[in-house]
């Protein structure tokens, strides 16, 4: 009988090696060692060619905190990843209880016409606007045709917010969903009988209960947009830089390519990340107490 | 016998349903603010769908109707390729990530073993890591690699459609995991015990029992992979090489230089496989 178990165990063992072996290794060879590889990276030094010198230095990092051009990037994106996550929440919640109050049958078809612009390409969602926001576009032809005259919506940093807005409403909307739909709204007219007004029952019952979904939903939002370059480059006219701008410049265009400063801006940028959601998680944690 | 008389017209059954309690201002406000939100995420997709058929070289006003962009994009070599080779990456990223993140999933819900947590981590780390991150550190990791091979073999590699497939599994992966835990966190293990009682042996109970049931969530994933891997436009620029390029990137290349409708006619061709692929899975699930 201890034979037949120990048989048992050792083949657990081996088919659980052989189901976790591909995907670990996968995962560590072409995700976690590439990760090391920019951190260490990021204490590298550069030449005039471009090439990595391996000589250990803390100059990128001087380099960030010190040259205007980086840290602006960094305030930069960290606001607009902020503001972009603030805007979406407001829009969002709304909409979330909208669809979460509609009548059964609708809820799921509501649901979908939030997720089909979330399947579609991002890229070709940023271009649409660039027709719409054009100089001969469709607002200015309005705005002409009501004797406003053209304005130049295009390639300004409203054009950028609205594009982010835009792409990352989705990602906002389904957390949101998600908790709102699980919550009681029958607690709301209890505690509009206990003599709370609508204001203090939203904050003090809706808005802890359904708090899940509002961290979720920011999250979300935030991570690809402190990230991202392509937005305030097709519609920002990438007159300003934006912290993805800077290092997908430093890899793959600049002259020369810095590749340990842009480590070292990525690596950075994580911290940000990491500080930001950890910040996050407490401060809404608390208010749930 | 007098009831109320029967609100006839709009404007009295709006009137009704207010003083009834049944409609709202809030209420209305509510809607009204809903309705323009999703106004807000259709029009710009329903722009570009109907200025891929306009005359206008800019494609931004409406003209007149023509179907030359699509005869035109067609006859284009550079978008054909590019197009083909992101069909090519996204089957192979997804067959590939779809077994390995099943294998993944399985291990994770059905075994108990030392660094679980850690492993747990690093699945979905790809999912909160910005792209952007990615992209560079494979980048800087094929450079690696490729020097090493040089040094070793004298072969010189340059970043190629492998580069690409290789990172679209990389981030597929986690996403896959996370939608086939779900059907085996739902599936009732009590089958498996049954079959074993009479006599199934274990590869006879994954085959018979086990993978049919959990089918749906493995396709489900897979067409998830499939559809990140199409939309994929961050990993595909930093790790493509010249000449390999893949259609978001090719997009994206001629969006800088100028706006044409030859664009938004490919860009309403990847709207209609999206589409295509989500009303898909939704039918895959409703049989579910």
């Amino acid at each position: 009988m201890a034979m037949l178990q120990q048989q048992q165990q050792r083949r657990d063992r081996i088919r659980l090696a052989l189901l976790l072996t591909p995907g670990l290794l996968w995962l560590i060879l072409f995700f976690a060692l590439p990760l090391v590889i920019i951190f260490v990276y990021s204490f590298m030094s550069n030449d005039a060619l471009g090439r990595v010198v391996y000589e250990p230095t803390l100059n990128n990092y001087i380099t960030i905190f010190t040259q205007s051009l980086y840290i602006n990037a960094y305030w930069r994106s960290i606001w607009t990843s902020v503001l972009t996550t603030v805007i979406c929440l407001l829009i969002g919640y709304p909409l979330a209880v909208f669809i979460a109050r509609s009548p059964q049958q609708w809820r799921m078809p509501l649901l979908m016409l939030i997720l089909i612009p979330f399947w579609t390409n991002f890229l070709v969602r940023i271009y649409a606007w660039q027709i719409i926001l054009a100089n001969n576009g469709i607002i200015n032809g309005f705005l002409e045709l009501i004797g406003v005259g053209r304005l130049s919506l295009l390639n300004n940093e409203g054009a950028t917010l609205i594009g982010l807005i835009y792409g990352e409403l989705p990602f906002m909307v389904l957390p949101l969903y998600a908790a709102i739909d699980r919550f009681d709204f029958t607690l709301m007219e209890a505690a509009a009988d206990l003599g709370a007004n609508k204001v203090q029952a939203f904050l003090r019952i809706m808005l802890p209960m359904t708090m899940p979904g509002i961290v979720a939903g920011s999250v979300l939002v935030f991570i690809p947009t402190l990230g991202q370059f392509v937005v305030s480059e097709l519609l920002g006219g990438a007159k300003v830089d934006y912290l993805g701008n800077l290092i997908q410049r430093l890899f793959l265009r600049a002259n020369p390519i810095n590749w340990p400063l842009g480590s070292a801006m990525a690596v950075l940028m994580m911290i940000v990340l990491l500080v930001f959601i950890m910040l996050y998680f407490r401060a809404t944690t608390e208010e749930e107490r | 016998m007098i009831k109320t008389a029967p609100a006839t017209t709009a404007s009295a059954r709006m009137r009704a349903a207010f003083s009834e309690g049944r409609l709202t201002w809030s209420g209305v406000a509510l809607t009204v603010f809903s309705i323009l939100v999703y106004l807000f995420l259709y029009a710009p997709i329903i722009l570009l769908v109907i200025f891929s058929f306009t005359r206008d070289e800019f494609g931004v006003r409406w003209t007149g109707f023509t179907l030359d962009w699509y005869i035109r994009l067609f006859n284009n070599p550079r978008m054909m390729g590019a197009a083909w080779n992101t069909l090519v990456v996204a089957t192979i990223s997804t067959i590939v990530s779809t077994i390995i993140g099943t294998l993944l999933a399985m291990a994770m819900e059905r075994y108990r073993f030392r660094g679980r947590g850690a492993v747990e981590g690093l699945i979905y780390l790809p999912i909160v890591v910005p792209e952007i991150v990615m992209a560079v550190a494979l980048l800087a990791f094929s450079a690696i690699v490729f020097d090493l091979i040089k040094l070793v073999t004298g072969e010189t590699l340059r970043r190629s459609l492998a580069t690409v497939t290789i990172g679209h599994i990389a981030f597929s992966i986690s996403f896959v995991v996370v939608v086939v835990r779900t059907s085996l966190k739902n599936f009732d293990r009590r089958l498996e015990e049954a079959a074993a009682d009479l006599g199934a042996d274990s590869w006879n109970i994954f085959w018979r029992i086990t993978f049919p049931l959990i089918l749906p969530g493995i396709v489900g994933g897979a067409l998830l992979a499939f559809t990140l891997s199409l939309d994929d436009f961050i990993i595909s620029l930093f790790l493509s090489g010249p000449g390999t390029s893949l259609l978001p990137v090719e997009v994206y290349n001629r969006v800088r230089r100028a706006v044409t409708p030859e664009i938004n006619a490919i860009s309403t061709l990847m709207l209609l496989l999206s589409m295509a692929l989500v009303a898909i899975s939704q039918l895959l699930q409703r049989r579910r």
